[in-house]
């Protein structure tokens, strides 16, 4: 992916300079230059990192365990991370500094960084968005968290008309460094306007870039490619996924590492059925293709990690090689992203597909807050499972039931 | 025990409310209750109480409240909204342009004076002369500066170029200050291949990153939070700058206003937030725009210190901003400064404004209190300036004003490709493949496509 490349061609006077932090969660590695050397493909280190995943730490010193890390620490050692290398990196936000983070994403940085880098904010979002990416065209690169992104709402101008348009309007006179992130989606039992998913919404808009990680790894290296970048970012996570806990691997605990923007990764290969899915999702979409295992279907899941750019390349070249697709999401049904990964695998695949594409979404109604109802407004195992065995022709039963 | 109305229901209570009946007593020790009105409410046990009341500790006189001691006061006092008492305007010049006496205003050197007058005049001259072009149609939309030349100008002379500044839209006059020159302008409105922009927007909408002037944006108001952060950041970088943001008094009504102002003094960063109140918002006058004393005295209320200038007076301008941007670097503070003015033009090209407003009124603020004449007259009588002068400007300015609109004219649109790039950084993919469908269109079929657009 061009995005990709380049993003890590402009890393280069940054990683020379690069040093682990040391934390009493991580490992100390001091490294300098880790694996990206010159024009070495990010995609090259992506590879780099699925071999090696099984090969736990072999090359390493340290306890042959393999490290697990949440999806929280591993945001909170990229951030850290980023703000010792780049004294410009600044985070602001409604409680990131003395409370330590809505939900401690940004624990300790205070503490480590200051009131000028960990910056609280009064209750306007309208108001430090357009502050941070005031700061930004003056060349800070601001890290911008909203408690959840049902709040970006209030700010959603300027994150399209202040940031993403800028550099187009300004014909590159203005570049925008900024990332907004926060928590996207349902989390459990927050009700109608807290539960929205604003992936669709953002990943219309040209001249954004919008990453939504499922794993500590995936958190680790999207973020700290996210804060690298000179383009805005729209940064999507889960509240449910932070306090999961992943496999890292070596590589990705390095302070250099950063993932591809614009590259699906293959979870799990599979030959009969490609599933698409992105940030919580993911896992759902796993333990379905377990199941979908036992009953003789052999599922393929990719996890999408970036909305946009979308790896129209990936699902396709997947598409062709299954023949079925089905999509899954959490946002509201209409003009989601299954919709345009239909469109997508329609308009280049079309040939290939034998069933036609099953989506699966959450239900077309505000988020309803009671336990059993939210359960069925939302994508569950069993309705992946059911979609996959449609798409692949079996009878099953017609819907979900309570 | 205690009668029903009587709010307080412990003896300490009902003494300290006592306070608030009476003015403060010299001796507390051994009072006779005397409730007045009250006394009718309460039970004669009440009374028994205070007399056992120790009399030692001293009542409170004020709250010890964050931010500050707040002193009590027994009298219920609102204080009013309305405003009968107008926050007053510095202006240093006459309408006879000549120095008030006892005015506070700043010496401007000679060279400075007759750069800032021959920059009204430019201003004036090319605010007609352009919107004359889109009236012919050669320009599709213009939006002029008329009754607020000495707001740009003078603002900008009192500024260094290392100010960022933060724009709403009438405000090209500080760029033609810091030496943007006629044809960069009609290249902007024409969106030639030498404009700046790449045709990307519609007229007026000017940036220049070398000027440090962020390029327009239509969306309201949206500048002024964008001008606090990118104070902080010069605050953070330890610059010796400000930034200033331009908006009017339509724009002080929108979330970002509030949010802008409240946050730059919680984060003491060096901003110059300057309104341009100039009576209308297009059609909406600034009766059903706020109903507080114009914007000056909200600065008071996030803690802004503020000023209120004629914005029909040059000087008095250039001194208030000069002492802002002091003020703003020195004690990294934002400043607000209100300059009342009229908008004596149309809102833009695709406004008439006399459908709206009296046109006696319009005249009297165009023709009376016309900055520029103002100003002119100031510099006369300083023996700087002359009718030959005036004369030989105007038609300099006037003769480049129609080289520059047909030279811009004249020159191609921006090439194919610049409608790709600057979405991003790097153009991705998708992008790339529609450059390449679309360039293949063109060659098949360019009878459909403009001949002035290069491929």
């Amino acid at each position: 992916m061009a995005i990709g490349v380049a993003s890590f061609n402009l890393l280069q006077p940054v990683i020379g300079n690069y040093f682990c932090l040391i934390d009493e969660n991580m490992w100390g590695i001091i490294r300098q230059n880790v694996g990206v050397t010159g024009g070495l493909s990010s995609q090259g280190l992506g590879n780099h990192m699925m071999r090696l995943r099984p090969v736990a730490s072999a090359m390493r010193n340290y306890s042959s365990a393999t490290k697990e890390m949440t999806v929280r620490d591993a945001l909170n050692s990229a951030l850290d991370e980023e703000m010792a290398a780049d004294p410009n990196v600044f985070v602001m936000g409604e409680e990131v500094g003395e409370y330590q983070g809505a939900y401690k994403i940004t624990k300790g940085l205070l503490d480590k960084y200051g009131p000028e880098r960990v910056v609280d904010t009064p209750i306007t979002e309208a108001g430090f968005a357009g502050i941070g990416v005031g700061a930004a065209y003056h060349g800070l690169r601001p890290v911008i968290e909203f408690m959840t992104f049902n709040f970006s709402m209030q700010a959603i101008d300027h994150v399209i008309n202040s940031a993403a348009k800028s550099n187009y309007m300004s014909a590159g006179q203005i570049n925008v460094p900024i990332v907004f992130r926060g928590p996207n989606g349902p989390a459990a039992g927050v009700g109608a306007q807290h539960s929205q998913c604003y992936g669709a919404w953002y990943g219309s808009v040209p001249g954004l870039k919008v990453l939504v990680p499922y794993s500590s790894e995936d958190a680790r290296g999207l973020l700290k490619a996210a804060i690298r970048d000179p383009d805005p970012v729209v940064f999507l996570e889960n509240e449910l996924l932070y306090g999961e806990s992943f496999p890292v691997s070596a590589e990705s605990l390095d302070s250099s590492f950063c993932l591809p923007i614009g590259k699906a990764k293959i979870e799990r290969e599979g030959k009969d059925i490609t599933i698409t899915a992105f940030s919580k999702m993911v896992g759902y979409a796993l333990k379905a293709a377990e199941i979908l295992e036992k009953d003789g279907i052999n599922a393929e899941v990719i996890n999408l990690r970036s909305i946009r750019p979308l790896d129209r390349a990936t699902i396709n070249a997947s598409v062709r090689k299954t023949n079925r697709l089905v999509t899954v999401e959490e946002g509201f049904p209409q003009h989601g992203i299954g919709a345009e990964i239909c469109a997508s695998v329609v308009e280049d695949s079309f040939g290939y597909l034998d069933a036609p594409v099953e989506r699966i979404a959450g239900a077309d109604v505000p988020t309803p807050y009671a336990a059993n109802l939210e359960r069925m407004a939302f994508p569950q195992i069993e309705d992946i499972v059911r979609a996959a065995k449609r798409a692949c022709y079996r009878s099953v039963p017609m819907s979900a039931t309570a | 025990m205690f009668g029903s109305i009587n709010h307080t229901s412990s003896v300490t209570n009902s003494l300290f409310s006592r306070q608030f009946l009476h003015p403060p007593l010299q001796d507390h020790a051994g009072i006779k209750p005397f409730f007045g009105g009250r006394r009718s409410h309460t039970a004669t046990s009440f009374s028994n109480d205070v007399d056992q009341l120790p009399t030692e500790a001293p009542l409170q006189q004020e709250l010890n409240f964050p931010g500050g001691k707040v002193k009590f006061m027994p009298k219920r006092i609102f204080t009013s909204g309305s405003n009968e008492e107008r926050t007053n305007c510095y202006r240093v010049l006459n309408e006879n342009g000549e120095l008030i006496v006892d005015s506070d205003s700043l010496k401007i050197s000679k060279e400075l004076g007759v750069k800032m007058y021959k920059d009204m005049v430019t201003l004036q001259v090319m605010d007609t002369i352009f919107y004359e072009a889109q009236r012919q149609g050669r320009v599709s939309f213009y939006l002029t500066t008329i009754g607020e030349e000495a707001i740009n100008i003078a603002s900008a002379a009192a500024l260094d170029n290392n100010d960022f500044v933060f724009p709403q839209y009438r405000e090209p006059g500080v760029l033609l200050w810091r030496g943007f020159t006629l044809q960069e302008f009609a290249n902007q409105l024409f969106g030639n291949k030498y404009d700046y922009g790449k045709g990307r927007q519609m007229p007026i909408h000017y940036g220049s990153k070398k000027h440090n002037y962020v390029t327009v944006s239509s969306t309201v108001a949206t500048q002024i939070p964008q001008a606090v952060g990118a104070a902080y950041s010069m605050k953070m970088q330890k610059q010796d700058s400000c930034t200033i943001t331009y908006f009017g008094d339509g724009g002080s009504s929108t979330g970002d206003f509030h949010a802008g102002l409240n946050f730059s003094a919680v984060m003491e960063v060096p901003v110059i937030f300057f309104c341009r109140n100039n009576g209308w918002a297009i059609s909406t006058p600034i009766s059903d725009q706020f109903r507080s004393d114009g914007i000056v005295v909200r600065g008071k209320a996030y803690g802004v210190p503020s000023i209120r200038v004629d914005g029909n007076d040059a000087l008095a301008i250039y001194s208030a901003v000069y002492e802002a941007r002091k003020m703003a670097i020195e004690k990294q503070t934002p400043v607000l400064i209100e300059a009342l003015t009229y908008r004596a033009g149309h809102h833009s090209t695709s406004d008439d404004s006399t459908k709206y407003r009296p046109v006696d009124e319009i005249e009297w603020w165009r023709d009376d209190q016309n900055p520029v004449k103002w100003f002119k007259t100031w510099i006369e009588n300083k023996g700087w300036w002359s009718d030959q002068a005036e004369s030989e400007q105007r038609s300099s300015v006037r003769k480049q004003l129609s080289q520059a609109i047909q030279a811009a004219e004249r020159v191609e649109k921006p090439p194919v490709a610049d409608m790709f790039n600057d979405v991003y950084d790097v153009p991705p993919k998708n992008l790339n493949e529609q450059e390449v469908i679309l360039r293949e269109n063109i060659k098949k079929h360019a009878q459909e496509y403009p001949s002035n657009v290069a491929v």
